[in-house]
């Protein structure tokens, strides 16, 4: 039994991994290609025949593999008869398409994606029928979407192609979402989304409220799938399609899967009176209208596109009528239809190849010039008929019996006899005319090509397919009988009806209806004719599809044009309002909860707590002062005046440094201050290649009124969100801290981790794993930075030399005594002497800092930090060209170096059978020095040492090469100020501008 | 007595060098010039460093002395940096 099973991932996989290999054969690769799609539907097929006898009965083939269990998630592979059956469907049919399409493909086309394309689909069809958990065949209902979307786009330079593919993403989409919803109302009633589960579970799912709901969603779905109204209009602009994927996807299979699914729901929900309003009443609508609309379309694959919703709608109506005879009706019909229509698609292919046109205007008399696909193509469409004799009698024979045998006593009990022979008749129409106009009358004459046979193998499977259409239709009951049985058994349980597959009943009131069909349906044809035939005629004078397209199209629009307003509305290009809206945003969440509780329950929410406050201390008043003052500073001058704003921040930091001093954190405010020193250098290298900003006349001029109310508005925002902050972190601070991590880190570090500086100990150990990532991104930042800034390409006005260089070299210049440069070597005399000394020393403070880092203020970072101010006072002092020379500055080997020792240091713990990055610490004794502690870790933080000098450097010496390459280009702004035309604002000579001072 | 004039002389010391502050950051603050701001940028590092030490001594800590020892020695990497930037135009060449 479980070798059997196994059978059943393979026959649904198998195709997804051929389909990758196919990808991948070369353009042209046509034979290869078929081979390979082929082979896979023919041993799916095998698999299938092989599997039969398992299936027989009622018994269900299993196979479970675990992947979520506490959700109720597992991927099951199911098969029962009706899955038996539609794999066959699937597989055969496929195996037929594989063959056609080789021959109809042109040789231009990339045939391995069609082909790769096409087994994918069989492979998610596969999926969805042999699956056995509702997720599962959501997730492949969904595949069967996308797959269509793109064969049916496969040609997609037409753009009748993309836009019938794209149609039909949507309502197939949309009805797969619907579905969802559906699934997961029913798994939340039932408890759990596994078929059999669910099936078992009718009475509880019929006594639930959501019943309803969980019947429309799915319902929609399925209709949305199968093409039923008002879902339906996709179907024909689907038609763009090549025509193997017609056959194949919308004729034989994939609009079958909502079949499938109502099919397989029928169990649980027929007999509800929302599944038998809905389900009939929908059937029946496009049964008729489908019928209706097939008789007037002039292109042959509409035709049968209207004709495939119709006999779909047929289908869908013998599954509302929710009658056990009625649902052995519908999965006859289901193979019937599979075979004439895959049948007639591939004919009109052969038509469409052979003539180069599908318009029925314009064809007449083929007969004479194809005489055996005319044949084929007559028998087929005698199945699509009912003409005795062949499948599409007997199941229309089925048909008629249960509409006439449905008593319920209601006025759609009454009138659907009726309809169904209207709809019968139609049926006859169109396919007289199908046969008629193309195949009789006289010759035709302005054809782009000259009609003869296809290649033998293109008729191949139109043979076959009408060969079975024939031997169902005379032998019914010992070709398709155990099969259909089979399935029946499989949907319906054991107590199914007993059923006999006849040729001929009798002369019962169904083949009276069936004989009152045929003659009303040639009769319309006559009377029609001369209406049909007209080679000006428009297709569907009255309501048709060009206005579900032209409704689908508006509602796209609208959704489109909606989306536009939205983002015109809320988004932006600017920053000022994206702004403003966070911080709106932020300021609303915070004050929600405390203006909720003002306004239910009397008294402020924002209480202080019972702390007692510190007492005031005159100098950190004083630094504070200062503090706020430079950061307001450095926003007011923000806009004209980049320099002044960048000094006045250097001095908030400051304030923030001492503020860590004064509050006991010695490790935060040498790091801080490091960071401060390089963040400014970093600024001031990047604010050389920025144009200065000017304030323009309206800058200068008095406000208006509308941007004095903009102010404001942000004034009060401001003062909103700083003093909600304020007020939130004096009632945080006034509380007593709760117990939190902070206690376990304190009390932790000396034991487990071997230091005493508590920060360094959680970076490098207890979080190590943290940091590392956090290196990694520092790395990928840095190799960023230095790879966008080789394409950097400066505004105009700042490439080429500076005012003060231009200016101190003219000096220079102008002197017979001193050369260009002087003046800066002058001017750095005395600062480069004392920077060229100072490398020795910081390279003594970074190492002094390494080392103790882990018991005293210090560590990996900070250290790294200090040794790349080193390297910056060096560039400053020399030059970058006099300090490469001198100085092997290799940035990027020291960030590879700094990752590769972390990762190393934690792999080491693997060797000593502990977790990654587990650290070891004790007491070494070396012999100048003495006892010392040490720790694995600090190997760790040697990496995050030399990866931080790198990162730094990295990004500082991208920026510094920039003026290199900027030198060597030639051009000054001088030459390109003379070069534009008018000259521009005066530069306004008030507080330091970015190079003002001599 | 040498414990109340310790206590005391380093609380006036503490105050003149909050006055000190001060004055440096009006500087700071009021400019005019870009290089009074520099100046009074150094100015005020300078203060700092000082205020760690006093902090440090006043009440018995020895480890913000690290944090002083990098200011001095490398606080007057951004104080020429931005005093390059405005002779030169750039940072560095």
């Amino acid at each position: 039994m479980t070798a059997a099973a196994s059978y059943l991932p393979v026959l649904a996989l198998l195709p997804f991994v051929v389909g990758m290999l196919v990808m991948f054969l070369p353009r042209h690769a046509r034979n290869g290609a078929a081979a390979l799609a082929g082979g896979t539907a023919l041993a799916g097929v095998l698999i299938t025949a092989l599997l039969y006898p398992k299936v027989t009965d009622g018994a269900v083939l299993r196979q479970t593999w675990s992947w979520l269990p506490d959700i109720g998630l597992e991927l099951t592979w199911r098969l029962d008869g009706l899955s038996w059956l539609f794999t066959l469907l699937v597989t055969g049919i496929g195996a037929l398409v594989v063959l056609y399409a080789r021959y109809y493909m042109a040789a231009e086309d990339p045939v391995p994606r069609f082909f790769s394309y096409l087994l994918a689909f069989m492979g998610s069809m596969l999926g969805l029928v042999l699956s056995g958990n509702l997720i599962q065949l959501l997730f492949f209902w969904e595949l069967t979407s996308l797959l269509s979307f793109l064969l049916i786009g496969y040609w997609h330079h037409n753009e009748n192609a993309r836009d019938g593919a794209r149609m039909a993403l949507t309502v197939t989409g949309l009805g797969g979402f619907l579905l969802l919803v559906g699934v997961l109302i029913v798994g939340h009633v039932v408890g759990s989304f596994d078929i059999d589960a669910v099936i078992a579970s009718r009475d509880v799912l019929m006594a639930s409220p959501l019943v309803t709901p969980a019947i429309l969603c799915l319902l929609a779905g399925a209709f949305a799938k199968s093409a039923q109204f008002p879902l339906h209009f996709w179907l024909p602009h689907a038609m763009a399609a090549p025509t193997p994927v017609s056959a194949y996807l919308h004729s034989a299979t994939m609009v079958k899967a909502g079949i499938y699914l109502m099919m397989r729901l029928w169990p649980l929900m027929a007999g509800n009176d929302t599944w038998y309003y809905v389900v009939s009443l929908a059937g029946l609508v496009t049964f008729l209208l489908g019928g209706i609309a097939a008789a007037f379309q002039y292109d042959l694959k509409g035709i049968l596109a209207y004709s495939t919703i119709s006999h779909l709608g047929l289908i869908t109506l013998l599954l509302g009528l929710s009658t056990p005879a009625a649902a052995v009706a519908a999965i006859f019909h289901t193979l019937n239809h599979a075979t004439f229509k895959a049948s007639l698609f591939m004919a009109a292919g052969v038509i469409d190849h052979e003539t180069g046109t599908r318009d029925i205007r314009r064809l007449s008399g083929l007969l004479r010039h194809m005489p055996y696909t005319g044949t084929l193509a007559i028998v087929a469409a005698g199945a699509m008929g009912g003409v005795p004799l062949l499948n599409g009698f007997i199941s229309k024979e089925m048909f008629l019996t249960e509409t006439l045998a449905f008593h319920t006593g209601s006025l759609l009990d009454r009138l659907l006899p009726l309809i169904a022979t209207l709809g019968s008749a139609f049926s006859v129409l169109y396919s007289v005319r199908f046969i008629h106009q193309v195949f009789f009358g006289p010759e035709a004459t302005d054809l782009p090509r000259k009609p003869h046979e296809p290649v033998s193998w293109m008729r191949l499977p139109i043979e076959l397919l009408v060969l079975i259409c024939l031997v169902v239709g005379i032998i019914p009951n010992l070709s398709v009988g155990p099969l259909l049985r089979t399935a029946v058994v499989a949907v319906l349980g054991p107590e199914a009806p007993r059923f006999h597959l006849e040729l001929w009943h009798g002369f019962t009131p169904a083949f009276m209806l069936s004989l009152v069909a045929m003659a009303l349906g040639a009769g319309l044809y006559f009377a029609l004719y001369r209406r049909l035939a007209n080679r000006e005629a428009r297709d569907r004078p009255w309501a048709g599809r060009v206005r579900a397209r032209r409704i689908f199209d508006g509602i796209m629009d609208g959704l489109f044009a909606g989306a536009g307003f939205i983002t015109r509305l809320a988004g932006t290009v600017r920053l000022q309002p994206q702004l403003f809206l966070v911080v709106l945003a932020a300021v609303a969440a915070g004050a929600a909860p405390f203006a909720y509780h003002a306004l239910t329950q009397a008294g402020a929410g924002l209480t202080l707590g019972n702390r007692p406050l510190t007492p005031i201390s005159v100098p950190f008043v004083v630094v504070w002062a200062f503090g706020i003052a430079s950061a307001a500073g450095a926003a007011i001058l923000a806009k004209f005046h980049r320099l002044a704003a960048l000094i006045l921040t250097g001095g908030a930091g400051l304030a923030v440094c001492l503020t860590f001093v004064w509050l006991s954190a010695p490790d935060l405010a040498v790091t801080q201050l490091l960071v401060e020193i390089v963040t400014t250098v970093l600024l001031l290298l990047g604010l050389r290649w920025l144009p200065a900003r000017v304030a323009s006349k309206e800058d200068l001029e008095r406000a208006k009124a509308a941007v004095v109310v903009r102010r404001g508005r942000d004034l009060v925002l401001a003062l909103l969100a700083g003093g909600g902050m304020a007020a939130l972190a004096l009632a945080a601070m006034t509380r007593p801290p709760t117990g939190g991590i902070a206690q376990f880190f304190n009390a932790n570090a000396l034991e487990g981790g071997g230091g005493r500086n508590v920060v360094n100990v959680i970076l490098v150990d207890f979080r190590g794993f943290d940091t590392m990532g956090e290196i990694t991104v520092l790395a990928i930042v840095a190799l960023t930075v230095f790879a966008l800034l080789r394409r950097f390409r400066p505004a105009r006005e700042v490439v080429g030399s500076t005012r003060q260089q231009r200016r101190q070299d003219a000096y220079d210049e102008a002197r017979a005594d001193r050369e260009v440069g002087d003046t800066a070597r002058d001017y750095l005399f005395v600062p480069r002497v004392v920077m060229h000394l100072l490398f020795p020393m910081i390279t003594l403070l970074a190492i002094h800092l390494f080392m103790r880092g882990h018991d005293e203020p210090g560590g990996g970072f900070a250290a790294g930090v200090a040794m790349a101010i080193a390297f910056i006072i060096q560039y400053m002092a020399r030059g970058t060209r006099w300090v490469e020379e001198r100085l092997r500055v290799l940035p990027l080997i020291w960030i590879g170096l700094g990752l590769l020792l972390a990762a190393a240091t934690g792999l080491g713990a693997w060797f000593f059978g502990r977790p990654f990055l587990t650290s070891a610490h004790g007491h070494v004794h070396v012999p100048l020095l003495g006892e010392l502690s040490l720790a694995s870790a600090t190997l760790f933080d040697l990496g995050v040492f030399s990866l931080v000098i790198g990162a730094t450097v990295i990004m500082l010496i991208a920026l510094a090469h920039q003026s290199i390459r900027s030198a060597r280009s030639g051009h000054s702004a001088e030459e390109l100020e003379g070069a534009t035309s008018a000259p521009g604002p005066e530069r306004t000579p008030k507080l330091g501008g970015e190079a003002g001072g001599d | 007595m040498t414990e109340a004039l310790l206590h005391w002389g380093l609380l006036a010391a503490h105050a003149l060098l909050a006055v000190g502050l001060a004055l440096a950051a009006t500087r700071l603050i009021r400019g005019p010039r870009a290089q009074d701001r520099v100046l009074a940028f150094d100015a005020v590092y300078l203060n700092a460093a000082l205020q760690i030490v006093m902090f440090g001594m006043r009440f018995g800590e020895s480890g913000y002395l690290e944090a002083a020892l990098v200011m001095t020695l490398l606080g007057f990497a951004s104080s020429s940096a931005l005093a390059k930037f405005l002779m030169r135009g750039e940072v560095i060449e």
